[in-house]
């Protein structure tokens, strides 16, 4: 393809194709951190191609496909080439990764141990994960947990961090513009701007930790915490992963153990400083 | 051209150890794009590759190991459902290959499963399917009266509980094709591998992949097709081949498979001018996993619909698909 750039993040190294500069030029500059990957053998392949035979010229839209695609993506505008970037990498993690069971999670770490947070998109799970990365916890992704089935560590997948509508105002004043991408407006989730995750997370992108806490957080209502009942958490996780039946008798096992090991709670929350009072809370009432 | 690349590396895997990293990529997306990924890692076995490049064929073969799990589990469950009506159950295609334990089913990727009862027998086995849990996939009357009146199967089903498709065919070929296949010898020289399943024999399965590939089809997915039937004729006598090809109506198609196979996979063969085309159809691949050549492949794309209806039935059902808003390619 015209422009192309190959990135590592945690386990994966992706190569990305396009058929425009802008997309790839986005990633160079906001990956520019991250390892070096000129010339390696990449896991996957992601295509940033014209959604017709004059699209890459007249009306730019981007197609976002690769290894694995699917053939009613929503086409994209070009303005929006980051994202799709970003999309067509989570693609191809959520429909090809097979060495780890996927949850869809956020997740932190601190002396060694994990916080995993997963919930629906909107749930707050990647602003939580972002704000406590500036806070003494080292931030390991906002949108994959990798469970290792061997080990039952928890993997670090530290992709840029998607932030998303008023989680934008309230990441930029933690972390500063600089640490910031482009403002991509009115997307298909609104408006969407991506965060450099801090030297830490990205040095430390190969570190795994045991997790020590399963939260499920919700914006919105007034704070509270509740207790789940391993059922429920069992189900819920096997809907956060895209793998799950992939992995077959290894990914039961290790969704099993993991339910079986890790405390998990429900959580409330009215604003992200709520939100870190009780993740510190129940973290310290842990030890 | 990374599809001529891919070729070369399922034909003599020692070609891959003078290749870069820029050259193992193109030759994953292509594999990885003709699904044909899992049988180049079962062919790489023992071979030296990158460090890089190991964990993503052992990822490729373990999900087609889980695929043809799942495919057994279909034909099982297919039987099982069948086992009332007393008739043979012939599996087809990939599921076969893996029933049987068959070097075509290495590092094969099965997604349906199909298999083929004798006609008089489709309105049982429709019946009996549905009373397992299989529906209708298809909503749409215009396509479904069109199965049931010129394919050589039933509408595809879906079980409701497992999601997985079952096409029930009654012949390898479409009623429209200019070939007639006999169905009846297909079915009485069917092979049994226990359980009440049973596969086509060897020769009747290189036939069947060739009516497949080159007098139904577009050519989609060609190249892995093409390493199908590489596969079968290792296993398949070629007098007796003749002999059945000639009894199916499908001499052309079968000779003309052999010498592609011999190509592109084996030791060379003798190649006509129809055959390079055909080749370059099956080559349309790059190092992207993108497909090359739009217009080639829009020309078999037309040739796959001309083969299949007479010229004023296909206008007809172009006619009524594209007022359904249908669009090819």
């Amino acid at each position: 393809m015209r422009h192309a750039i190959t990135l590592r993040i945690g386990p994966a190294t992706f190569r990305i194709g396009s058929a425009w500069a802008q997309p790839i030029a986005d990633l160079a500059r906001l990956y520019a951190a991250y390892p070096d990957m000129r010339g390696a053998v990449a896991d996957f392949t992601v295509r940033l191609q014209p959604t017709g035979p004059i699209r890459r010229l007249v009306r730019p839209s981007i197609f976002i496909t690769g290894d694995h695609g699917l053939a009613d993506a929503a086409p994209m505008s070009l303005a929006h080439g980051l994202l799709a970037a970003e999309m067509g990498m989570n693609l191809q993690m959520a429909l090809g990764w097979r060495r780890h069971l996927l949850l869809h999670a956020s997740s932190v770490e601190k002396d060694g141990r994990v916080l995993v947070m997963t919930g629906e998109s909107g749930s707050g799970k990647s602003t939580l994960a972002a704000l406590l990365g500036e806070r003494g916890w080292r931030l390991m992704g906002d949108e994959f947990a990798l469970l290792d089935c061997a080990s039952g560590l928890i993997l670090p997948f530290p992709r840029l961090v998607s932030l998303k509508n008023r989680a934008i105002g309230v990441v930029e004043r933690e972390v500063g513009a600089t640490r910031l991408g482009p403002l991509l407006r009115a997307t298909a989730k609104g408006d969407i701007r991506h965060m450099i995750p801090d030297a830490r997370a990205i040095a430390r992108m190969d570190e795994g930790g045991m997790p020590r806490l399963l939260l499920f957080p919700r914006f919105g209502p007034a704070a509270d915490v509740r207790p789940v009942d391993p059922a429920e958490i069992f189900m819920r996780l096997t809907q956060a992963s895209t793998n799950y039946v992939a992995l077959g008798e290894a990914g039961f096992a290790a969704l099993t153990r993991f339910v079986g090991q890790v405390p998990a709670r429900a959580i409330d929350f009215p604003s992200g400083e709520d939100a870190i009072a009780m993740v510190d809370r129940l973290w310290s009432d842990l030890a | 051209m990374s599809a001529r690349l891919l070729v070369s590396a399922l034909h003599d895997p020692a070609v891959t150890v003078a290749l870069g990293a820029d050259w193992w990529n193109a030759l994953i997306a292509a594999a990885k794009a003709e699904r044909l990924i899992a049988a180049l890692a079962v062919r790489l076995d023992g071979h030296a590759v990158p460090e890089a490049v190991r964990p993503i064929l052992a990822d490729a073969r373990a999900d087609a190991d889980r695929e043809g799990q799942q495919a057994l589990w279909e034909a099982d469950r297919a039987a099982f459902a069948l086992r009332a009506l007393d008739i043979p159950v012939i599996l087809l295609k990939g599921t076969a290959y893996v029933a049987a334990g068959l070097p075509a089913g290495q590092g094969r990727f099965v997604g349906d499963l199909d298999i083929l009862v004798p006609r008089a027998m489709m309105p049982d086995v429709e019946a009996a399917l549905i009373g397992a849990g299989w529906e209708w996939v298809k909503e749409d009357a215009y396509d479904d009266a069109y199965y049931r009146q010129w394919m050589h199967e039933l509408p595809p089903l879906i079980h409701v509980e497992r999601d997985r498709l079952i096409d029930v065919h009654h012949t390898i070929l479409p009623l429209t094709a200019r070939s007639r296949p006999n169905a009846a010898a297909l079915i009485a020289d069917a092979v049994p591998i226990g359980e009440g399943l049973f596969i086509l024999s060897p020769e009747d399965r290189v036939v069947h992949a060739a009516a497949h590939m080159l007098a139904d089809g577009d050519l989609q997915g060609g190249l892995r097709n093409l390493w199908d039937i590489h596969s079968l004729l290792s296993q398949a006598d070629r007098h007796r081949l003749a002999e059945r090809a000639a009894l199916h109506d499908l001499k052309r198609p079968v000779a003309q498979v052999a010498r592609l196979a011999a190509a592109l996979y084996g030791g060379g063969a003798r190649l006509t001018l129809w055959d390079r085309l055909v080749i370059a159809r099956l080559l349309a691949r790059d190092g992207w996993g993108r497909e090359t050549r739009k217009l080639l492949v829009f020309a078999f794309f037309v040739r796959s619909h001309w083969l299949r209806m007479p010229p004023l039935m296909l206008a007809r059902h172009l006619w009524t698909k594209w007022r359904k808003g249908h669009r090819p390619v």
